[in-house]
């Protein structure tokens, strides 16, 4: 990766994003940005499954919890930089377009241009949808006072 | 024993039909779409992803749809499509602490950190027919936000407990290295708690209800509370070969229950509560109760306790808990089993034969 490549921090951010775009958005913002670079399939979009694991009590030790449908898919820019992607269920566009954007996102060329056209406005909506579900939750929180035995909230 | 038979293609296939036909029912009513099954009948594709042991809401709403909404068939028939994807990846531990709550409850401590979230419940309501469901085309309902939202992180209730050493620590006896899995791997008994939890989580909800349901009854009781119910999404990890760190791949929506039951002491260490666990997928509150008290009861034999009952019994609960196995034991008895079913005719006619022989020989 060339000296002016992303940190893997940032990486992780935009891949997770990437992967919890609902498919219609992110194939949305893929029209808005209107770049055409050619890449190639090194792992044309393949559906399969993930273990999901668990922990004993949330915090003991690790069991498997059934698992999950998974679709990955990498590709080659034509000036060689490769794009991952790795997206929960079945829907391999979803899946080669995350990958084509993490390529990009990786060159510094286009960096700027995807995270202002893709990343920033599906993170805002992924953000959006968490507050909102969030103050949904927050709406039904509740004191519960008992009476009988006449203890008080602390 | 069932014996191959031949023939009946066209009965066979005409049977197929006619349940294609009566699956779509009166042709004059709407058909069901696969959303409208994820979006409105979501308990039970939450159960069948559960139980099919596949977290995918699309492939389970059609599951329903073809099983005409048998959730017992349904789930088999999306275990069934499991076993023809690949495995590609095993995920990191999902953390549940860090869970955006949609609902959490806690029947031991009025007050904890994050307060008591009912979220989409109906246990304070009365639970009678709504007629007002019946008519179609009204407003979709909405509920109201709060101005600020949950806490982003709220701690485990047996965090708290286990900050003052009352409650066990969370299990952590399992040998290092991989859990157990009884997808790749053939069942052993005595089972570890990896190996039973991972069967509990796609065990029949029926069952495992009734098993805890006996040890509240006082077959195998250990004095349960709901310590916690939580219900959220949480952010499932991946670590690609190829990239070397975790990445996210989505969200999946899961139900924990913690139950505390009553103590445990030895010599060496001083009386504390113990847990038993419960996690599954989706809205599932009562699967992962029910779970969660299963499990208790299993520890009986490493909590030194005597294991008398169903619930304690690892192998009886542990065979028996799986409805794919077990619907398909108890349905092949219908089908042929001519030859078999012949030889034990002639047998009890030879049988009747020489008791009525020897009935007229005593008489003699």
């Amino acid at each position: 990766m060339e000296s002016t490549g992303p940190s893997t921090e940032a990486r992780r951010r935009w891949m997770g994003i990437l992967a919890k775009a609902q498919p219609a958005e992110l194939a949305e913002a893929w029209e808005r940005l209107k770049l055409a670079v050619p890449h190639d399939l090194l792992c044309a979009p393949e559906v399969g499954m993930a273990m999901v694991r668990g922990r004993m009590g949330g915090d003991g030790a690790p069991f498997n919890l059934g698992e999950m449908t998974v679709t990955r898919c990498a590709v080659a820019l034509e000036g060689g930089i490769t794009g991952f992607a790795w997206v929960a269920g079945r829907d391999r566009r979803h899946a080669e377009l995350a990958a084509v954007c993490d390529a990009l996102l990786q060159d510094p060329r286009h960096r700027d241009r995807v995270m202002r056209t893709v990343i920033a406005p599906l993170a805002e909506a992924q953000a959006q949808r968490r507050d909102d579900r969030a103050r949904r939750a927050a709406a039904t929180r509740v004191d519960f006072f008992t009476l009988a035995r006449g203890e008080n909230p602390r | 024993m069932y014996v191959a038979v031949k023939g009946g293609e066209r009965a066979i296939e005409n049977a197929e039909r006619l349940v294609a036909e009566d699956r779509r029912g009166d042709p004059a009513v709407a058909e069901l779409s696969l959303a409208q099954i994820r979006e409105q009948l979501r308990l039970a594709v939450d159960r069948v992803m559960n139980e099919g042991s596949l977290y995918d809401p699309e492939l389970a709403a059609l599951a329903i749809k073809q099983a005409q909404g048998d959730l017992v068939e349904a789930i088999f028939l999306l275990r069934a499509y499991r076993t023809t994807l690949p495995r590609l990846a095993v995920t990191l531990p999902v953390d549940t602490a860090a869970m955006a709550v949609e609902r959490r409850i806690s029947s031991t401590f009025k007050d904890l950190p994050g307060g008591q979230v009912l979220g989409p419940t109906g246990d304070y309501t009365h639970r009678l027919l709504d007629f007002a469901l019946a008519a179609e085309g009204a407003e979709p309902p909405t509920a109201p936000r709060a101005e600020a939202p949950v806490d982003a992180a709220m701690p485990r209730v047996t965090d708290i407990l286990g900050r003052e050493g009352l409650i066990e620590p969370a299990g952590d006896g399992v040998a290092a290295g991989r859990p157990f899995d009884i997808t790749r791997q053939p069942p052993e008994l005595p089972a570890g708690r990896d190996q039973w939890l991972q069967t509990l989580a796609r065990g029949d909800e029926g069952f495992l209800l009734a098993l805890a349901y006996s040890t509240q009854r006082g077959y195998g009781g250990n004095h349960p509370f709901a310590g916690e119910i939580r219900m959220g999404t949480v952010a499932v990890e991946i670590v690609p070969e190829e990239l070397g760190f975790p990445v996210e791949i989505g969200e999946i929506e899961v139900t924990e229950c913690q139950m505390v039951n009553q103590f445990r002491g030895s010599d060496e260490a001083p009386p504390a509560f113990t847990r038993g666990y419960g996690l599954a997928f989706g809205r599932a509150e009562r699967k992962a109760m029910a779970m969660a008290l299963v499990d208790r009861a299993l520890r009986s034999a490493e909590l030194g306790e005597a294991v008398r009952y169903p619930a304690q019994d690892q192998e009886f609960v542990l065979a028996h808990s799986d409805n794919v196995e077990a619907s398909g034991f108890v349905q092949h008895l219908k089908l042929p089993h001519y030859v078999d079913f012949h030889a034990e005719l002639e047998l009890v006619r030879r049988l009747r034969q020489e008791w009525a022989e020897r009935r007229r020989e005593a008489a003699e």
